[in-house]
């Protein structure tokens, strides 16, 4: 397959009006650390954004940051830690646990899958801090939406359409963030011993109080075994998680009055700022189901009060391995990796839960044959179709990526 | 302001339309009918521009709106759906041949989940009825438009309604998590629900902010959240708005994000202090309200910490609110801003425009001079923290030609927004009011592209007619 890879965005207009007037299709692709995510594009070339690069606009002071499509995350990350500053919903790189190994994450990319990582049910995902968004539609032409403000209704909201669109309502060119303050420290509390369904009353009875936690895992011991963290590793039982960040001089007061208000009989376990991070990150990387590398990954979206029991369901009648996030609205499992990678099931399995279910590894002909995204009602699949049409009607960006058609 | 030619047609076969839609909605006083009753919709919070429209109809259930939706997409008929008429861009005027879903009597809480915070509602339930319908355990709906006691949820999410706490907890489509839509060939979807992030493709941030160009919202799920322990404001007071605004930067640079973070100008104060007495400074040309959540402890230090900040600045005025009476007392100023203005002014526009901060005082130096330049006192108040401006442009309505005038003055302003590299709408939409500046923020192609985005939803073009897009051909259905 022929790659191209423009340095500037005349270059991307042209791959792109090229390709429709050849009638072939592009694979569009950042940095490649998510090579494998969704299903199998059939293309004749690949639309490389990695030499687009750059941070375009930073203001500190506005909580705002650009950067051209291509810049890899960690320098957009790194530009806003010299101020203090970062990206609110914690990006998560799952370059490891889809076998990219080094290959580098890029800010387009995050926004195209619209990953957020645990902080997403305290400060909102992806899409709440995407505040603008250059791209590329499908007949070349650029178009904006959204700037550099946090608060614009000036025509219809298409930054939110391209978070999470795969690529398939354009190439994005330029992204616009609002960013954040840093918290001065971090404190994680611990509850040890505690099964999915006490975790999860636990996790929720935290979300409700108002200290402001910013992110609630469980780990099963199976998965907590596997933490980089010592007191994790070694703590023999399941874990639940804690996350607490402020000024540091606020911190105290609000892990003893979160404790408190818990009401554990066992006594909580603190990890201070450095296995704080470290911990959250292996969390968020979902890192600890990476190994075995030939497990299939699905990542179901469902209500806190939900997730617990629908865990325990799915690790039952599937011999699968997984662990909670977002308070338990947030399930990662690895199953085996055969046929539809249990695709139908674990869609049954779920039943009254809601939510949605997809698949994030699996090897191309399981991507190809099962449903990767959850499938949409009717009325749904045919809208969808239609946007398509309007943005991209000769089905040049990414067709078939999330969905048949689109 | 001119709209579309109404169709001789439908009025013309207005006795059968209201007819068939009192088949559709049996309901008592369903269908609205007489002049007199109609009026009453006949325009929003832009009361400069009325139409009456050619019927209203009142559904009280999500069925009853799709079967008047399908039953209007065969006969042709605009469609218009309207909460409690309280926006201010004229977003909700009728057309002289459409029917106006009007939704206020759908005005039930459905669900409230304390487990998982969430709060399902129908479209018509008010803002303010969220947060009192989940106060009693401790929760609150974070967006608080200025007009919550009487705006419909189904409303706040067409216009995607911010209000003064928005630095803090973002707008409308940050809290919102599900909605049932009615689209116009009568599909009943459901889109996101009690979970965190909605399948597929964000339809569901499409939706919202969408000024009713893609279908009719009858159910709206959002989140709620645990109330904070306290809340405070401290009020400062500047010899100049540059001070204040670079106060308003090194604030932010500090790592303390306000939950509010409020301007006013001297007109704003003077008026103010006219009305209530709220006890702010008289001779300053700024004041900034900066309000931080948290236990009595942390929101001393935080105030503190911010009087210190402030000091580079050089405030001339400086009050922390010591408890709850004296935080009301500070607040009671901005609170009754719009209304003291209204007592100094016969008429004013209200502007929404949204800046990058960094550009508050330019800004503000070139709507001095727009406002010399036009001869209207112009009082400035607005949401510091994120840049969204609420200029209001005073005038006489009786005094022939002030109003065209005043028009001119507020595009103006917003044209000044656009070209600070802001916006022309922060939270009160484009409706008719800013539907002929859209060109001045994007280029045709750009226009023509989301024009394709609301076909593929409203192929026939028939939703909310003559709002958001400059007039002209309809877009081709996809």
């Amino acid at each position: 397959m022929a790659a191209i890879a423009p340095a500037d965005e005349a270059g991307i207009i042209e791959a792109v009006r090229a390709a429709r007037a050849a009638g072939t299709a592009l694979e569009i692709e950042g940095g490649g650390s998510k090579q494998g995510f969704g299903r199998p594009v059939q293309a004749a070339s690949t639309l490389s954004l990695a030499r687009h690069r750059g941070v375009t606009l930073y203001r500190p002071g506005e909580l705002v940051i650009r950067a051209l499509a291509g810049t890899p995350t960690a320098e957009v990350e790194r530009a806003l830690d010299e101020a203090g500053q970062m990206l609110p919903f914690e990006p998560p790189d799952l370059a490891r646990l889809l076998g990219n190994g080094e290959a580098v994450s890029t800010i387009g990319g995050l926004v195209a899958t619209n990953l957020s990582g645990p902080a997403r049910i305290a400060r909102g995902a992806l899409r709440d801090s995407l505040i603008g968004v250059r791209f590329v539609d499908g007949a070349g032409e650029v178009v904006r939406s959204g700037g550099r403000v946090m608060k614009n209704v000036t025509g219809l909201d298409l930054v939110k359409l391209q978070a999470g669109a795969h690529g398939t309502m354009g190439v994005l060119t330029e992204v616009t963030f609002k960013v954040l303050p840093k918290a001065e420290a971090t404190r994680t509390l611990v509850l040890r011993g505690l099964g999915a369904d006490a975790a999860g009353a636990a996790m929720r009875a935290a979300m409700a109080t108002p200290f402001e936690v910013t992110a609630a895992a469980w780990l099963p011991a199976a998965v907590a075994g596997r933490s980089c963290v010592d007191a994790i590793a070694a703590a023999g039982t399941d874990v639940t998680l804690l996350r607490l960040e402020h000024f540091r001089s606020f911190l105290d007061r609000r892990a003893e009055a979160l404790v408190d208000a818990l009401d554990q009989p066992s006594q909580a376990l603190v990890l201070d700022d450095e296995a704080s991070r470290a911990l959250w990150a292996e969390v968020r990387d979902v890192d600890l189901l990476a190994a075995p590398a030939d497990r299939a990954i699905w990542r179901l979206s469902t209500t806190p009060s939900e997730g617990p029991a629908l865990l325990d369901r799915l690790a039952g009648e599937l011999d699968a391995v997984g662990f909670l996030d977002w308070s338990g609205g947030l399930l990662w499992l690895a199953v085996e990796a055969t046929a539809d990678a249990a695709a139908a099931r674990i869609r049954a399995l779920r039943g009254e839960a809601g939510g949605h279910a997809t698949l994030v590894r699996a090897p191309a002909a399981v991507r190809a044959a099962a449903d990767v995204f959850e499938p949409e009602a009717a009325p749904l699949i045919a809208l969808n179709q239609r946007l398509k049409n309007g943005i991209d009607p000769n089905r040049v960006l990414n067709p078939g990526r999330m969905y048949a058609g689109v | 302001m001119r709209m579309p030619e109404p169709n001789a047609a439908h009025i013309a076969r207005r006795e059968a339309i209201l007819g068939d839609l009192r088949r559709l909605c049996a309901g008592p006083e369903a269908v609205i009918d007489s002049e007199d009753q109609l009026r009453a919709y006949e325009t929003d919070g832009l009361s400069a521009y009325r139409q009456v429209p050619l019927a209203v109809v009142l559904p009280r259930t999500t069925e009853e709106v799709a079967a008047v939706m399908r039953y209007c997409r065969d006969a042709g008929l605009p469609v218009l759906g309207r909460g409690a008429g309280t926006s201010l861009a004229g977003g909700a005027m009728p057309t002289a041949d459409g029917v106006v879903v009007g939704l206020m009597k759908m005005r039930e809480v459905l669900d409230l989940d304390f487990e998982n915070r969430t709060a399902t509602v129908q479209a018509g339930v008010t803002n303010i009825a969220v947060t009192q319908a989940c106060e009693h355990e401790g929760f609150f709906y974070a967006p608080d438009p200025s007009s919550q006691l009487a705006c419909s949820m189904g409303g706040n999410v067409a216009n995607n309604s911010g209000g003064a706490h928005c630095l803090k907890y973002g707008v409308t489509t940050n809290n919102l998590l599900g909605v049932k839509l009615v689209t116009i060939d009568g599909d009943i979807v459901e889109i996101g629900g009690k979970h965190l992030d909605a399948a597929g493709l964000d339809l569901l941030g499409l939706i919202c902010g969408s000024e009713g160009q893609l279908g009719i919202v009858t159910e709206v799920t959002v989140r709620i959240l645990k109330a904070p322990e306290g809340a405070r404001p401290l009020l400062l007071g500047f010899a100049s708005n540059e001070q204040a605004g670079a106060c308003v930067d090194a604030i932010i640079n500090s790592g303390i994000i306000p939950v509010a973070l409020e301007f006013m100008d001297k007109p704003a104060i003077h008026a103010v202090e006219a009305f209530v007495q709220a006890g702010y400074p008289l001779d300053v040309e700024a004041v900034l309200i900066i309000e931080v959540e948290g236990s009595e402890d942390e929101i001393s230090a935080l105030l503190e910490r911010i009087a210190a900040i402030a000091r580079a600045f050089e405030p001339t005025f400086s009050r922390i609110s010591r408890d709850a009476r004296e935080a009301a007392a500070i607040w009671l100023g901005r609170k009754a801003a719009f209304g003291a203005v209204g007592r100094i002014s016969p008429d004013y526009i209200c502007i929404d425009g949204t800046i990058p901060t960094s550009k508050l005082p330019e800004t503000l130096a070139r709507i001095r001079e727009l406002s010399d330049a036009y001869g209207f006192q112009i009082a400035n108040i607005f949401h510091a923290g994120d840049g969204n401006l609420h200029p209001l442009v005073l005038y006489n309505a009786n005094a022939p030609g002030d109003l065209q005038r005043a028009e001119q003055c507020a595009a103006d302003i917003l044209k000044l927004c656009v070209d600070m590299d802001g916006c022309l709408s922060g939270e009160h939409g484009i409706g008719i009011e800013k539907r002929d500046l859209m060109g001045y923020q994007f280029e045709a192609h750009e226009l023509e592209l989301q024009k394709r985005v609301k076909a593929a939803f409203d192929g026939h073009g028939l939703l909310n007619v003559g709002k958001v897009f400059p007039l002209d051909e309809p877009a081709e259905a996809a």
